[in-house]
């Protein structure tokens, strides 16, 4: 993104190997104190650019109900919603749904995580079962994870166990796709060079097909999470007791308007907060690769 | 002595329609051991077959390849390869990158933690890189990063280095500095070093001997001897009468190949 800041002074005529060795004394106070305003308005500015949108969105939200713009009682303004959403956390159901939600999503995504990533390593591997396998999973990938979830329902009943095989079904395929394609495309130097080393097989795929794998294997991960959220909402509004899509589910039906609102805006946080954390560990794990549009 | 010797060295690739394609045929030679020599010949002669050869990634058709009088029959860690792309791994340090090489070995005869990192650490001196060890490839220039490889190549202490094509990605200036780096490097380990190139000034300033080969199936044409003594001493050799002397020797010779070559593909494409 374009908001990295520059860490890394580029210095490709390698004529100064000691970073930043050429500041005069003198003149660095005030260029010092110069840079952090500056750094300063640059933050603002991007910080700014970043709300402005949200923050338009929120005031349409809070203003056309009260012009009159929309029915009032089928869309409360935002302020509404926020209120019924301190009220839901202050009694304890905002937090019951968000961890029966939280609990499925995080067990059905770390199933897909364990299963696909080494299947995923396996297959892109062995290239002959990927030629086979592939258009089998591109079938799989492609049959909506909802269409399916009557057939959970059926063979696993409408506890727990069908909610968390359906997250698992949605988040497999992303993960094992972009792993195996992350395997394939594997810069073929980098094996010869590493295979010219006589480097054994499994130190081959340790040292250097895994690590040369994580970008991609990253992204199937990130698609994953968002659609672990996704999928496990819709399949609580089917049938569920527990859970953000069944309190939104239920206060449509008692009518308790604000309350689905609120819901509604906890499910949209719980999907920024889990896609950011994604993203930060994906930053970490990735550091090594130059930022993008350098 | 004999460091390396290819001994009537045949390499065939089947191709569709069960035909088959020889990449390399019939191919003797003899590498002394400390010798430089440079390969040079026409685009698509099979000169990185045999380095691949030598190296041991692919196995011959015909004839073998020999190692101080044994034969080869796989990669191994007594012949490093530094290829044109660099081949770094991107999310190591330079300093990670020369220490892969010394993580290779086999468990009991690889050295300890602190040990390689002081290893790896001289080598990238040797290349002139100190100071740069805590870079990433993407914050090195094309130069920098193929003084890393050829830092990591020689950090394992070979008998052989292997080089294919190694600085035809580079500028024209990069790549005459490396030249003279690489003959300084190479005079003061000693290491026996086979270079390919296409480039004629490359390979006379930097062999004591240029095989010249012919177009498809490769074969060594004539090796010429280079007696321009130390190029690193002398200020600029490659302006001497003597040197332009050696190029324009073997620019003859190739002269005929690479004609030979066009007309055959113009053949093969009519």
């Amino acid at each position: 993104m374009a908001e990295i800041p520059l860490l890394h002074v580029h210095d490709p005529a390698g004529v100064n190997p000691g970073r930043g060795a050429g500041i005069v004394p003198g003149a660095s106070a005030a260029k010092g104190v110069r840079a952090v305003v500056a750094g300063a308005a640059q933050v603002l500015t991007t910080v700014g650019k970043r709300t402005v949108a949200i923050a338009a969105f929120l005031v349409l939200w809070e203003v056309a109900p009260r012009l009159g713009l929309v029915d009032r009682t089928f869309l409360v303004p935002f302020s509404d919603a926020v209120r019924a959403l301190i009220e839901l956390a202050e009694n304890g159901q905002l937090w019951d749904n968000t961890r029966a939600s939280l609990g499925r999503s995080l067990a059905g995504f770390g199933i897909a995580i364990a299963a696909g990533v080494p299947l995923g390593l396996l297959i892109g591997w062995y290239r002959p079962v990927a030629e086979i396998l592939g258009p089998l999973l591109e079938l799989f990938r492609n049959t909506a994870a909802l269409a399916l979830l009557p057939v959970f329902i059926l063979l696993l009943g409408i506890g727990e166990t069908s909610k968390i095989a359906i997250v698992v079904y949605a988040c497999t395929w992303p993960i094992l796709l972009n792993t195996v394609s992350a395997v394939r495309s594997v810069d073929p130097v980098l094996v010869k060079s590493a295979r010219s080393m006589a480097l054994p097989a499994p130190r081959l795929f340790a040292k250097v097909i895994l690590p040369a794998s994580v970008p991609t294997i990253f992204t199937g991960i990130r698609l994953a999470g968002s659609g672990s959220i996704l999928v496990l909402i819709a399949a609580e509004m089917v049938g569920a007791k527990a859970g953000l899509g069944y309190l939104v589910n239920t206060s449509q039906q008692n009518f308790a308007i604000p309350d689905m609102y609120a819901a509604i805006i906890a499910i949209s946080v719980l999907g920024l907060v889990f896609n950011q954390l994604l993203v930060t560990l994906e930053r970490r794990l990735t550091r090594w690769r130059p930022a993008a549009g350098a | 002595m004999t460091a390396i010797r290819l001994d009537g060295l045949g390499k065939t690739f089947p191709v569709r329609g069960g035909d088959t394609f020889t990449a390399l045929d019939g191919v003797d030679l003899e590498v002394a051991d400390g010798e430089f020599l440079v390969v040079v010949g026409p685009s698509g002669c099979g000169k990185s077959t045999l380095l691949d050869l030598i190296s041991g990634l692919t196995k011959p058709t015909a004839g073998r390849v020999l190692l101080d009088g044994t034969p080869v029959t796989g990669p191994g860690l007594d012949r490093t390869t530094v290829f044109q792309q660099y081949a770094l791994l991107p999310w190591r340090t330079a300093q990670r990158n020369v220490e892969f090489a010394l993580e290779a070995r086999p468990r009991l005869d690889r050295l300890g933690r602190k040990a390689r990192a002081e290893q790896a650490r001289e080598h990238l001196a040797l290349v002139g890189l100190s100071g740069f060890e805590d870079r990433y490839p993407h914050e090195l220039s094309g130069g920098m990063r193929q003084r890393v490889a050829i830092a990591r190549a020689l950090a394992s202490d070979p008998k052989v280095l292997l080089m294919d094509e190694p600085f035809a990605a580079l500028d024209a200036q990069t790549r005459d500095g490396l030249q003279e780096e690489l003959l300084r490097i190479w005079q003061r380990t000693g290491t026996t070093v086979v270079f390919i190139t296409h480039g004629i000034d490359e390979a006379v300033f930097l062999g004591q001997r240029v095989a010249v080969m012919t177009s498809r199936p490769g074969q060594i044409k004539e090796l010429v001897q280079v007696r321009l003594g130390d190029r690193t001493a002398e200020a600029d050799v490659r302006s001497s009468p003597e040197f332009a002397a050696y190029r324009h020797e073997v620019w003859s010779l190739l002269r005929d190949e690479v004609t030979v070559g066009r007309d055959r593909e113009v053949v093969s494409v009519g």
